[in-house]
């Protein structure tokens, strides 16, 4: 009964969608109140539908209905109930469903703070919402429905495949959807803009927060991904280049580029065709994720069930959205003036090389992800792209990005003295060069990746910090505005990412090793005993655990137990990791496969400053958060509020 | 360029890609050509499943038209492909053998016991030697083999009804 409630709801939520996408459009065309007023009502309509969706097949989840295929699918019994809910997402008909109501949840929220935009405009953002909106519904209902009966029900379900058993998976997935969903509301901002003929400084003061609300969800959701991948995968990588992750990290890049973009026309009115194009693109790229996942185009270690129905639906869907996003661009385009002027040299213009910068690494990546299908596709046989290709491409791409990342808050608008400005910088230079140069060499070893790296990361902490103190010259810490300290703290996570990754890749230690219970190992300075192996079991599998012990020095530091997992309902080993977490290094242990009578192999490695990945991704979400709590956000607010 | 073509740029582009999705939608990316089709398939011979003294040779099936289906219980795929070569089995229309891959014998009879049994006589591969010689990389795998010895025909993934009837029987009949 439940899930045919939810089935309903659904298909009532498209009847809403359908008159959110309709009504609100001939309203600001025509400019009666009252039909762009219907958008409002009936998008919140939507979102109470979709909920009710949501919540029944969560329902389905929490009490073991097996009659319905999709739980019969991804859920068990004996599967905790956290992960009976989180198995919601674990598969295609589930995502599909978080997809929806994330962009239901979102439209909402558009709905309750955009009371001091013009109603035209309103309406068409509201309107745009609600075709993306009935794009998702429909394929949900035709292609991809999760309340599909089995009939007889299935005695009991076969499991969410272990790799998701993790708490990570819980928020992972809802986290980067966030992120994904939240940039149609820059898209759809863009899109109501064009057609409204109002591509102005007002706009861009408009999509400013909305865009940042959504880059701080999509950095945290892919930094979440990267360290589940850390400690879930067993070998210790925390990046793959896989299709899957390349399908987030180009929204990222592209996203990022926006925010700078948005910046440039609130301030100086320029940039104005290259800031909507790059809104339209975050969007599509979210769009193209979607459908390379979803798809089964491309291969990858994230292994989804693929059909070529659906992937042909998205590929519709995508052409439709994408292909007449484009062409009102293209319309338009034209009309558009060009803005403020500034000088070659000036902070717009460095401004405009790091988006630049940033939509060719976005380039690259979807070309090493896309290139075994172009080639596949011409005929030209099979191959894959791997890290290597990633590896030699990106650094180059982004080194400039990096290095103007530490010149441009310097920078003034309009015009700036360029030789003047390399005086002032000369000291963070020198210093964060030499330091760069001499420091691998009291670590032990000097490559030029990591020199490279160490450079660009002091670069960006001495400007930031030169930059601080000559603001603090003028003005209190009180009076500095919470943007400026949020564009310090995300680029100083920055800063920290690129510690953490040049620190991890330039002086981790890997050891695949054979030992026996007794037997000890000296890595790093560090002694590691193994214990052995004891049987034990959880809730739905059966674990070996091992017990290593670890000393430094002769004092005992951590006890780790790395789990070598057989879940027992789809019979699939799993590795956990365990890991002693550090400021300065990460040790991490898994257990492989027995060897012999009572020997096992274990993996041991030391990895220096890996937290600093992650910690530089929340760092830049903070940046993003402090920015976004802005003393102008927040008297527009007040203001939207006086005014009913 | 005109002003007005430049500002068409990022539609054709996309429109460029979206072509190369569409056709891309009917490639399957896992489907590797096998080096060793046409090639004689290479000879094994190894213990029989169930038959403690027994001998598989690959020399014995000379002369016959067959199917060698790679599986092991601790395959999920397998699970799903299982009553589908149970029924084949039953139908007659082809000889079925199976090389169960890096898998305890005491696992693999349980297996059998539980979903049924449609191989007429099964290899055991339990260190996996044989299926590096055939180029296994993911289970289950299923080989068609000719009169001669010569591989025809490898199916990577599950055999399902579809594959069955579009492509192995086909193969098959053309083969006789």
């Amino acid at each position: 009964m439940i899930p045919e409630l939810g089935h309903l709801a659904l298909i009532l939520a498209l009847l809403l969608a359908l008159v959110q996408g309709v009504f609100p459009f001939i309203g600001a065309a025509r400019g009666v109140p009252m039909w762009m007023q219907l958008g409002l009502s009936v998008a919140r309509g939507q979102f109470v539908f979709v909920s009710i969706a949501f919540c029944s097949l969560s329902y389905a989840f929490y009490a073991n209905d097996f009659s319905v295929l999709y739980v019969a699918e991804h859920s068990n019994s004996a599967l905790p109930l956290q992960y009976r809910l989180a198995a919601l997402w674990g598969g295609h008909e589930g995502s599909m469903l978080l997809w929806a109501s994330i962009l239901a949840l979102w439209t909402v929220g558009v709905t309750l703070f955009s009371r001091h935009l013009p109603a035209e405009f309103r309406a068409r953002i509201i309107g745009t919402m609600g075709l993306i909106s009935i794009g998702f519904l429909l394929f949900i209902l035709l292609a991809s429905d999760p309340f599909e009966r089995l009939i007889p029900a299935a005695m009991d379900g076969r499991d969410l495949n272990p790799l998701l058993q993790d708490p990570g998976m819980v928020f992972h997935p809802p986290v980067l959807y966030m992120g994904y969903v939240g940039f149609s509301v820059a898209f759809a901002f863009a899109i109501a803009a064009l057609l409204g003929g109002q591509l102005d400084r007002t706009w861009a003061r408009w999509t400013r927060p909305w865009t940042t609300v959504a880059w701080v969800f999509l950095t945290v959701g892919i930094a979440f991904g990267s360290k589940w991948a850390y400690y879930e995968l067993g070998w210790g990588g925390w990046w793959f280049w896989d299709a899957v992750e390349n399908a987030s990290f180009m929204p990222w890049l592209v996203g990022t580029a926006l925010i700078h973009s948005l910046a440039v026309t609130e301030k100086r009115d320029a940039f104005k065709l290259w800031t909507v194009l790059l809104a339209i693109f975050a969007f599509s790229l979210s769009l193209l994720g979607t459908f390379l996942v979803r798809s089964g185009v491309l291969t990858s270690v994230h292994a989804f069930a693929t059909d070529p129905r659906r992937g042909l639906f998205i590929l519709v869907f995508l052409g439709l959205v994408i292909g007449g996003a484009l062409t009102l661009f293209a319309l338009r385009a034209p009309r558009v003036g060009l803005g403020g002027k500034f000088d070659l040299q000036s902070r717009e213009s460095m401004l405009l090389a790091n988006n630049v910068i940033l939509v060719a690494a976005a380039g690259s990546v979807m070309l090493g992800t896309l290139y075994p299908l172009f080639l596949d596709a011409l005929g030209m046989g099979k191959i894959s792209v791997g890290p290597p290709y990633f590896d030699t491409v990106f650094v180059p791409i982004m080194t400039p990005a990096l290095f103007l990342m530490g010149l441009a808050i310097f920078a003034r608008w309009k015009k700036t003295d360029l030789p003047a400005l390399a005086l002032r910088l000369k000291w963070a230079l020198g210093v964060s060069a030499a330091t760069a140069l001499l420091l691998p060499l009291v670590l032990g070893k000097w490559t030029p990746m990591i020199a490279l790296g160490l450079l660009l990361a002091l670069w960006i902490v001495a400007t930031a910090a030169i930059n601080l103190r000559e603001r603090l010259r003028q003005q209190s810490f009180t009076s500095l505005s919470r943007a400026y300290l949020g564009m310090l703290l995300a680029h100083l996570g920055v800063a920290v990412f690129i510690t953490g990754v040049t620190l991890v890749k330039g002086y981790e230690i890997e050891r695949d090793l054979s030992m026996k219970p007794g037997d000890t190992t000296q890595i790093g300075g560090y002694v590691f005993r193994f214990e052995g192996v004891s049987d034990t079991a959880g809730p739905n599998y059966q674990a070996a655990r091992g017990v290593v012990r670890i000393s430094r020095d002769n004092k005992e530091i951590a006890i780790l137990s790395p789990e070598k997992r057989l879940y027992t309902v789809q019979n699939m080993p799993m590795t956990e990791a365990a890991i002693d977490a550090g400021l300065l290094r990460d040790l991490y242990v898994s257990l492989g496969e027995p060897v012999g009578k009572d020997a096992w192999a274990l993996r041991i490695y030391i990895k220096p400053f890996a937290h600093w990945i992650w910690a530089g991704c929340m760092l830049m979400a903070l940046g993003g958060l402090l920015a976004l709590s802005d003393r102008r956000y927040r008297r527009e607010r007040a203001a939207a509020e006086a005014t009913p | 360029m005109k002003p007005t073509l430049k500002y068409l740029l990022p539609l054709a582009v996309f429109m460029a890609l979206a072509g190369f999705l569409a056709v891309g939608l009917h490639l399957n990316p896992r489907e590797l050509p096998s080096p060793l089709i046409d090639k004689p398939a290479p000879a094994f011979s190894l213990p029989k499943l169930g038959e403690a003294s027994g001998k598989f040779s690959s020399e014995d099936m000379k002369g016959k038209i067959w199917l060698l289906n790679v599986w092991a219980s601790w395959c999920s795929a397998c699970r799903e492909e299982h009553p589908v070569l149970v029924e084949l089995a039953k139908s007659g229309q082809v000889e079925l053998y199976g090389l169960d891959y890096k898998d305890t014998d005491a696992d693999g009879l349980a297996w059998l016991k539980e979903g049924g049994n449609p191989y007429r006589a099964i290899a055991v591969d339990a260190d996996g030697r044989v299926g590096i010689d055939y180029g296994v990389y993911g289970v289950p795998e299923t080989y068609l083999i000719d009169k001669a010895g010569i591989i025809r025909y490898k199916q990577i993934g599950p055999v399902t009804r579809e594959v069955w009837n579009e492509k192995l029987l086909p193969l098959i009949k053309g083969l006789r």
